[in-house]
Parts: C-alpha cells; sequence; structure tokens
C-alpha cells in the first residue's frame, strides 16, 4: 500500500504534489472505508443469518430460508426492512445522547477491525500496541451501551445499561489478564507479532504453550463472551426480565445499529481468540505465490475465528443465564484470581522449564486436546446411534 | 370425621346460638357471623380437628332472603377430612369478620368476594377490588347488578352478531 | 437485607439519599404469561416487594355461568384455563354430576382420564419449556413444544380443537375414541418417555439452571397449606398430597402411580427448583396412567342420557380435582332451575399469585421471573 500511495503523489501520478502523510491517511481512510462496506457489514450480517440458522437447527427449527439459497441474504432484506421503519425517539428521552448512543457502540466494534490481522499482509494497520487497542476501543461499547441506558429516559433500558456498564467493567480485567501471559510470551502487543510467534501446527499455538495458557484461554473466551453481552451473560437485554434492556426504547435503524455491533462483536471475539492463542493467518509453506498465501492465510483466519461464532451461538443455544449477582461473583471470585495465577505461572513457566521440555509439554497438551475432541465426537456418534435404536426422527440435516 | 361429627364438636364449644346444622345440599355447619373468626380458629387449631387449608371461600346472593351467604369450604392435609361453613350476613349491611390471621389465603379470597358481592370484612389488610378496576361501580355476582351502559366512555351494549 | 440468599448490609454514606426504584412489570411484559400485572419496588436489582396486580384477564365467567344454563356453559369452562382446558371441562361436568346424582359411563370416565393427562403433559410441557425460557435457555422451550404439538394432533384428533376442547358434556363425553386412536396415542407415549430424560440432561440438571432456581422463594409445606398452594406447587413443598390419589374421583383409583414431591435435592424443599422437577416428574407419571387407560378402556357408551333441559334438584355441590396446575373446586349452588344459580371456581394460580408478595421480598429481579415461572401461573385462570 506504501508502495502505490508513493507510486501516486510521485510524479506523474494521479495526486501529484499532495504531500505524502495526506495521501497516506486519505489511502488508509478509503481502505478502512472498504473494510467496514465490503467486509465487516457483511461480516457482522452474515454471522446474524448464521445465528439464527444455528440456532434453529439446534432448537429443532428450520430458521430462515427463504431470502436467497438457504435463507443466506436474509440479512440484507432485514437491513433494508429496519432501514425503512420510522425512527421513533420517545419524547421524554434525551434525545441527542439517544440519537447518538447507537453509533458509539458501532463505533467500538468498527474500530476493532483496524488491527486484525486476516492475512500477513491483509491488516488495516497494524498498530504496535495492537492488542492494548482493541481492549480500549471495546470500552467504547459500554460508554454507549450505558448512554442508550440512561438516555432511553426508561426504568428497563436504565436496569439494562447499568448492569451493562458493571459487567464489561468487571469482565475487561480477566480478559485483559488473559492477554498478558501471552504478550509474556511474545514480548510484543501487535497482533501480526503474536501471530509471527506462533506456527501453522496446533503445537505452534499459544492454546497448547503450557498449562496456564491454556486456561487463559478459556477464561478469556469467557470474558469475551460475556463483555459481548452474549449467553449466559445476556444480562443486559434479558428478554424475560428486562423486556429488551438498553434497546428497549430503539426502532428502526438505530435498534439494527445495536444488534449489528453484537453480531460484529462476536466476529471480533472469535478472531482476536484465534489471534492470541490459535496461531492466526498462519498456514504451512505451500507456495510462494504471494496472492495464493494470502487468500489461503485469509482463509484459514476465517475459518478459525468463524469456529469460535459457532462455538459461541451453540452455547448461547444451550446455557440458561446467570443472575447478576452470580455473574459478579464468578468473575471477582473465580475468573479474576485464576486469571492472576495464570499471568504468574506462566512468567514462573518462561523462567523455569527449559527448552526441551517445553516442546514435550506442548506436544503432550496437543494430544490432550486432540483426545478431548475425539472423545466429544465419540459421544455425539453415541448419542445419534441410539437416537436411531428408538426409531426417534432426529433432523441431523442442516440443510432445509 | 364427617359433618355430623364435626358439628356435635363445634356445638359442644360453642352452643347451639352459635352453630347450627344444614343438611339441606352438602352437609354444613351455619355459624353466626359475629362468631366465624372463633370458629374458624378452633376448627384450625383442635388437634382432631385441624382444618389447616381454606380450600374455597365463595359468596352467594340470596334476594329473596336478604341475606348473602358466605361458605367455606375447609379441608384438613393433616387428618384428610373436609367440612363445610356457612355464614349468612344481611345483604344491606353484609359485614362481617375476616379470618385472614386463620388461613392466610383468605387475603385474596376475601378481597374477591369483597369485589364480586360486596362483603365487607372487618379486620381484613387490604380490602381492595381485585379483578374489576378500581372505579368499577357495583358488586356483578349480586342477582340485582345491572350492567352500566358505558365504562370510561366504552359502550358495553353490542349489537347481535347474528 | 438478603441478596440472593447472602446477608448483605447495605451502606448509605450519610447526605446520599437513595430512593426505591418503582417498576411497573406488566401487563405487557414478555415473562408474566399471559397479561399479570405486577408492582414492583426495588433498590436496584433487589426488590423491595412485588405486589401483584390482577385482573386483565376478568372476562366474568363465572357470572355468565348464570345466564347460559348447565348445558351451554361447557364451552366457557375451557376459556378458565385454555393451557389445560380439559380438567377444567371435567370439574364443569363433576360438579354438576355430583349435584344432580349421574352415573357415568365407565368408559366416558376413562375417556376423560386419557383426555386430561394428556392435557396435563401438554401443560407441563408448555410449562417446563417456558420456565427454561424466563431463565434465559431458549432451547428447552422449542423442544417442549414440538412434543406438545404431538398432544395437539392427538386431542385434535379426539375432539377437534387444540386448544379449547369442549370435550366432555354432563354425563359424559361428547365423542367416542376415534377408531386407531388408541395405538397412535401409545406410540406417542413411546416416543415422548426418553424425552422426559432428555429433558433433564438438556436443561433440568444444567449449573446455571440449578443455580437460578435452587433456595430461590423458599415456601414451607405450612406456609404452602396457609396459602392454599396447590398442586405441583404444594407437592414442591414437599406435600404428599395429590387430589386424584387422597380424595379419588373418577377412575383414578384403578391406576397405579406414584406422587412426586419436592425433596430439596439441590437446595432447599420448597424452592423453585423443587416445584419444576415436581412436574417434569409428573409427566412421566401420567405417562404411567395413560398407559394403562390406554390399555384398559372398557367397551360401552360414552354418554348417559342427560335431558335437553337439565334442572338438578335444589342444594349445592363442591367438587375438587386435579387439574395441571393443581386442586381445582368447583362449587355450584342450583336452585331447581335450568340456570346455574351460582357457580364459583377456586383456581390454583389464584392461589399461587396471593403469595408471590410475601416470597418476593428481598430476592433480586431476575428470581420474580423464576418465581413466576416456578408457579405455572396462567393469567386468564387466575382472573377467570
Amino acid at each position: 500500500m506504501k508502495q502505490l500511495v508513493l507510486q501516486l503523489t510521485g510524479e506523474g501520478g494521479l495526486l501529484a504534489g499532495v504531500p505524502y502523510p495526506l495521501a497516506a491517511a486519505l489511502a488508509m481512510l478509503l481502505f478502512g472505508a472498504i473494510v467496514v462496506f465490503v467486509f465487516v457489514l457483511p461480516v457482522a450480517g452474515v454471522t446474524s443469518w448464521l445465528e439464527r440458522r444455528v440456532w434453529a437447527r439446534i432448537q429443532s427449527r428450520v430458521g430462515p430460508n427463504r431470502v436467497g439459497p438457504q435463507g443466506f441474504l436474509q440479512w440484507l432484506a432485514d437491513g433494508i426492512k429496519n432501514m425503512l421503519k420510522e425512527d421513533i425517539i420517545p419524547t421524554a428521552a434525551d434525545r441527542i445522547l439517544f440519537s447518538i448512543a447507537p453509533y458509539l457502540v458501532v463505533i467500538g466494534f468498527i474500530a476493532t477491525f483496524a488491527v486484525i490481522p486476516f492475512s500477513s499482509a491483509l491488516v488495516i494497520a497494524d498498530l504496535n500496541i495492537g492488542i492494548l487497542y482493541v481492549t480500549a476501543v471495546t470500552g467504547l461499547v459500554v460508554v454507549g451501551v450505558l448512554m442508550a441506558g440512561w438516555a432511553s429516559n426508561n426504568k428497563w433500558s436504565l436496569l439494562g445499561g447499568i448492569r451493562s456498564a458493571a459487567q464489561i467493567v468487571s469482565y475487561e480485567i480477566p480478559a485483559a489478564l488473559s492477554i498478558f501471559p501471552i504478550v509474556l510470551l511474545t514480548g510484543t502487543l501487535s497482533m501480526q507479532g503474536i501471530i509471527q510467534a506462533q506456527g501453522w501446527a496446533p503445537w505452534h499455538w499459544f492454546l497448547f504453550h503450557n498449562p496456564f495458557t491454556f486456561t487463559a484461554f478459556f477464561i478469556f473466551f469467557v470474558a469475551a463472551l460475556a463483555e459481548g453481552n452474549r449467553t449466559p451473560f445476556d444480562l443486559p437485554e434479558a428478554e424475560s426480565e428486562l423486556v429488551a434492556g438498553f434497546c428497549t426504547e430503539y426502532s428502526g435503524m438505530r435498534y439494527l445499529l445495536f444488534f449489528l455491533a453484537e453480531w460484529g462483536n462476536l466476529y471480533v471475539i472469535g478472531a482476536i481468540v484465534t489471534t492470541l492463542f490459535l496461531g492466526g493467518w498462519q498456514v504451512p509453506h505451500v507456495t510462494d505465490n504471494p496472492f495464493v498465501l494470502a487468500v489461503l492465510q485469509f482463509g484459514v483466519f476465517f475459518l478459525k475465528s468463524y469456529f469460535w461464532v459457532f462455538i459461541a451461538m451453540w452455547v448461547r443455544a444451550t446455557l440458561p443465564r446467570v443472575r447478576v449477582d452470580q455473574l459478579m461473583s464468578l468473575c471477582w471470585l473465580y475468573m479474576v484470581p485464576i486469571a492472576i495465577v495464570n499471568l504468574v505461572g506462566t512468567a514462573i513457566w518462561m523462567m523455569v522449564v527449559p527448552a526441551g521440555l517445553d516442546r514435550v509439554v506442548q506436544m503432550l497438551m496437543t494430544l490432550g486436546g486432540a483426545a478431548i475432541v475425539v472423545g466429544f465426537f465419540g459421544r455425539v456418534r453415541f448419542h445419534l446411534r441410539r437416537a436411531k435404536l428408538r426409531d426417534v426422527d432426529y433432523y441431523y440435516n442442516p440443510i432445509i | 370425621m364427617d359433618a355430623a361429627a364435626i358439628f356435635e364438636r363445634l356445638q359442644a364449644r360453642f352452643g347451639d346460638a352459635v352453630v347450627t346444622f344444614d343438611s339441606g345440599g352438602e352437609p354444613a355447619v351455619r355459624v353466626n357471623p359475629s362468631a366465624i373468626f372463633q370458629v374458624c380458629e378452633y376448627l384450625k387449631t383442635d388437634p382432631a380437628l385441624g382444618f389447616d387449608c381454606l380450600s374455597n371461600q365463595s359468596g352467594v346472593d340470596y334476594p329473596k332472603r336478604n341475606d348473602i351467604e358466605v361458605v367455606y369450604h375447609l379441608y384438613s392435609y393433616r387428618v384428610r377430612h373436609a367440612c363445610v361453613l356457612k355464614v349468612s350476613v344481611a345483604r344491606d349491611n353484609p359485614t362481617m369478620p375476616s379470618v385472614w390471621r386463620v388461613w392466610k389465603t383468605a387475603i385474596w379470597q376475601e378481597r374477591e368476594i369483597f369485589d364480586l358481592l360486596g362483603v365487607v370484612f372487618e379486620g381484613h389488610p387490604d380490602l381492595r377490588r381485585i379483578l374489576l378496576p378500581e372505579d368499577w361501580v357495583g358488586h356483578p355476582l349480586r342477582k340485582d347488578f345491572v350492567e352500566p351502559t358505558e365504562y370510561h366512555g366504552i359502550s358495553t351494549k353490542r349489537e347481535s352478531m347474528l | 437485607m438478603s441478596l440472593g440468599g447472602y446477608d448483605v448490609e447495605v451502606q448509605r454514606p450519610g447526605g446520599l439519599a437513595t430512593e426505591e426504584m418503582t417498576l411497573n412489570m406488566g401487563p405487557q411484559h414478555p415473562s408474566t404469561h399471559g397479561v399479570l400485572r405486577f408492582i414492583v419496588k426495588a433498590d436496584g436489582e433487589v426488590m423491595r416487594e412485588a405486589i401483584p396486580d390482577v385482573g386483565y384477564l376478568h372476562r366474568s365467567i363465572e357470572k355468565i355461568a348464570e345466564k347460559v344454563g348447565y348445558h351451554g356453559f361447557m364451552p366457557y369452562t375451557d376459556r378458565v384455563d385454555y393451557v389445560a382446558a380439559m380438567p377444567c371441562n371435567q370439574g364443569w361436568g363433576m360438579v354438576c354430576e355430583k349435584l344432580a346424582g349421574i352415573e357415568v359411563p365407565r368408559r366416558a370416565e376413562y375417556c376423560r382420564v386419557i383426555a386430561v393427562e394428556l392435557n396435563r403433559i401438554a401443560s407441563h410441557l408448555l410449562s417446563v419449556g417456558s420456565m427454561g425460557m424466563d431463565i434465559g435457555a431458549y432451547t428447552p422451550f422449542t423442544h417442549a413444544l414440538r412434543e406438545r404439538e404431538y398432544i395437539n394432533d392427538l386431542l385434535e384428533e379426539l375432539c377437534g380443537a387444540r386448544l379449547t376442547f369442549n370435550y366432555m358434556r354432563i354425563g359424559g363425553v361428547a365423542w367416542d375414541l376415534p377408531p386407531d386412536w388408541v395405538p397412535k396415542a401409545v406410540a406417542f407415549l413411546d416416543r415422548f418417555e426418553p424425552l422426559i430424560d432428555e429433558y433433564n440432561a438438556l436443561i433440568s440438571y444444567n449449573k446455571i439452571y440449578v443455580e437460578r432456581l435452587a433456595n430461590v422463594a423458599v415456601i414451607s409445606a405450612a406456609e404452602a397449606i396457609d396459602y392454599n398452594l396447590v398442586g405441583p406447587n404444594l407437592r414442591g413443598s414437599g406435600v404428599k398430597y395429590d387430589v386424584r390419589k387422597d380424595m379419588p374421583y373418577s377412575v383414578y383409583p384403578e391406576f397405579e402411580f406414584d406422587v412426586p414431591i419436592g425433596t430439596g435435592e439441590v437446595g432447599t424443599v420448597g424452592d423453585c427448583f423443587d416445584r419444576y422437577i415436581v412436574r417434569i416428574r409428573e409427566m412421566n407419571q401420567s405417562c404411567r396412567i395413560l398407559r394403562q387407560a390406554l390399555a384398559g378402556v372398557p367397551e360401552g357408551p360414552v354418554l348417559t342420557k342427560v335431558p335437553r333441559k337439565f334442572k338438578p334438584p335444589v342444594g349445592d355441590a363442591y367438587i375438587r380435582l386435579e387439574s395441571a396446575r393443581g386442586d381445582m373446586g368447583w362449587y355450584c349452588v342450583s336452585d331447581g332451575s335450568e340456570y346455574p344459580y351460582r357457580v364459583k371456581i377456586r383456581t390454583g394460580s389464584f392461589t399461587a399469585t396471593s403469595i408471590i408478595d410475601k416470597v418476593s421480598r428481598g430476592v433480586m429481579l431476575a428470581d420474580l421471573i423464576a418465581i413466576v415461572a416456578s408457579f405455572d401461573l396462567v393469567a386468564p385462570e387466575i382472573d377467570r
């Protein structure tokens, strides 16, 4: 990109005479806008469709299957419908705060895409404080949610907003504490740096690096679910308790923006988990063609992150919601202490364990992980067989 | 214990002036309204009777007799027997003691009787209308209740769909 | 102050004024199961009190009874509790039969028992499913409703309706079992019974679910009787009482079944979980009754001759039967005319609602939802 900008601003270029920094900034903005419209919004939309389909299949329903093949374009129809709907602002609401709250939430999630490395080349900005930046900008979401809850002038919204604030602020801590072990291991905050410190094979991933990173992974994932207001931590918008929580009074496009952020955040969670623990875009060196390599890396990264998106959907379809005091005690009594132990443990591990043993432990842990996966699929097979024996009509065909 | 035996115990305790036996319909014990609380308390606390549950409390309006009858269907989960108490109160001034201190379920059941039949239960902690709106006039389960033609400007009369 | 079971001291720094928040929960709220309203006074997430305000679904069914006559009232009884309409049908039938001293043919009694027990399973499925949904797990709801559809299909074949059945008549039932219906019902039971274990695997013993329900809104046996809780709510408090067993009616004495009670297996006896698990186990028992009933349907008529102008003798009758929401009381006074003089229906939801004010003090807002769901409140049944 740098070369392209240099070419354009150079002699005879289209933008001859424009100072380089300005041109570079413009180029980045343009690229960012392209990423947002071509990638981020469709990702959020497709995630919404996928969630509804996955959810429906788990609940033995069919789900949206009318718009486009398998209902794939449902998100477009929903988006258009919501844009055409009337945007109601309640009379008693604080108009300004009410209007800008959804945008803050959306900005909070879109901004994270700036540092997400889709491949070794495809990244808007490889900031040297990448992961810290992500933690910081997702903080904007809580401001937006709290603002929405307060400005709605509705008690349910207020409760939802306050719940969300308490929840996100609390769960930022175990999430951040679970990032630190990785930072300790790599010595960098850059997302690309973290990925480059891992390899394509599972035993090179930080997930299986040592027992502490293994625990840190789960703590991070759970905390990320809580930060993303996902079940079992969807208290801020708990339908059966708070009607719709902080978005009770919203309608039309503003309402959709909250959900855009929620589904987009789901992908962000998957992407960050992939970056930190699962080797990111690392692929085996199969070709020297940079274009093919980029496509491969992008595909691997995309699949890995969508796997975790799927897990989050699965969790949402399975688990009930925790109560607000249980939410807090889970965070402060269990997750924060364990996260601190992880941090200290990783540091000690780096000091104590010799390089040779390191390799053995990684291999053993990978084997353990594989055993868990094999055990899981064995269980699934067992249950499906038992169901078939009983002649219960299970609809495990996902294509209806 | 059947109704006759229960009546004998009550008779021995309270005398004929308070309780009489009513064998028309289901056998029941007629109780003087002023003594209903004492009778109920006795029915609950006496170990042989042990009526720990007020299964149903309902009111019936008898304009011809000029009284409202409040019927108590009692049940004992401990002894596993049932008994019916009937209390008649004057229709123009239907006032009688509340039994909510004996059975908590009477709080709501008495509210319902107050709402629909207009019996005033003295000593009730929260005697408000329960099913009907607060500003409703009249007590609909009384036989002489005439449906108002409108409620807050909404007509209650409708043309027949047929 | 009690906060989720823990005693918590609330400290208010001097000069910082705090105010209780009054929340108007309902009549339109996702989890009030119909139109039920709570006026909630809350201090943040902790409720000071939740006062139920009922009557939004009052359709004056008792008054209607005085105008439509004995036979004509049967369709209205469906509307008393539309989730479990069969027991209401049966209640009205039974109270009229008791008034007039009518003997119901045995085959009709079997039809009644089969219909009522199927309806009980359907009602409990809805209750269990919506309980999961109120706690935040949506999957059990759809799985439960899927099975309920099969029951609805069966009942539709039996009486032509899926919700408000109007199946029973004074002196029997309206229609005989359709041909080939019994094998279908047995096939449904074969399919359904293993699924109860699957619900348990899916949700009942889920850690979060148990944590949400255990030790919440504990009602002691004495309290439950004092407030006249009935049915699963009473049994959840550990009182082994089932009208079908202890005041037998219809042909229930001929069947073998157990009365499941709350044992406090995950918390205290009488908490929300106990009320929930009693319903799950009752579905098993209903299946047992159904299997016995379906196997032994006797031959004979399903309706005795009852005069069109049904005039029971002067008097009154009170019957109790086990509806899906527990002991339902029907009181009918006859003055010897064609029209009932007075009908009173004492429903399980009505008395259960009266205890909410008491048990909701000091629990969290989210617990109120669990409490309402655990009582299996159906708003039309409260208001009638």
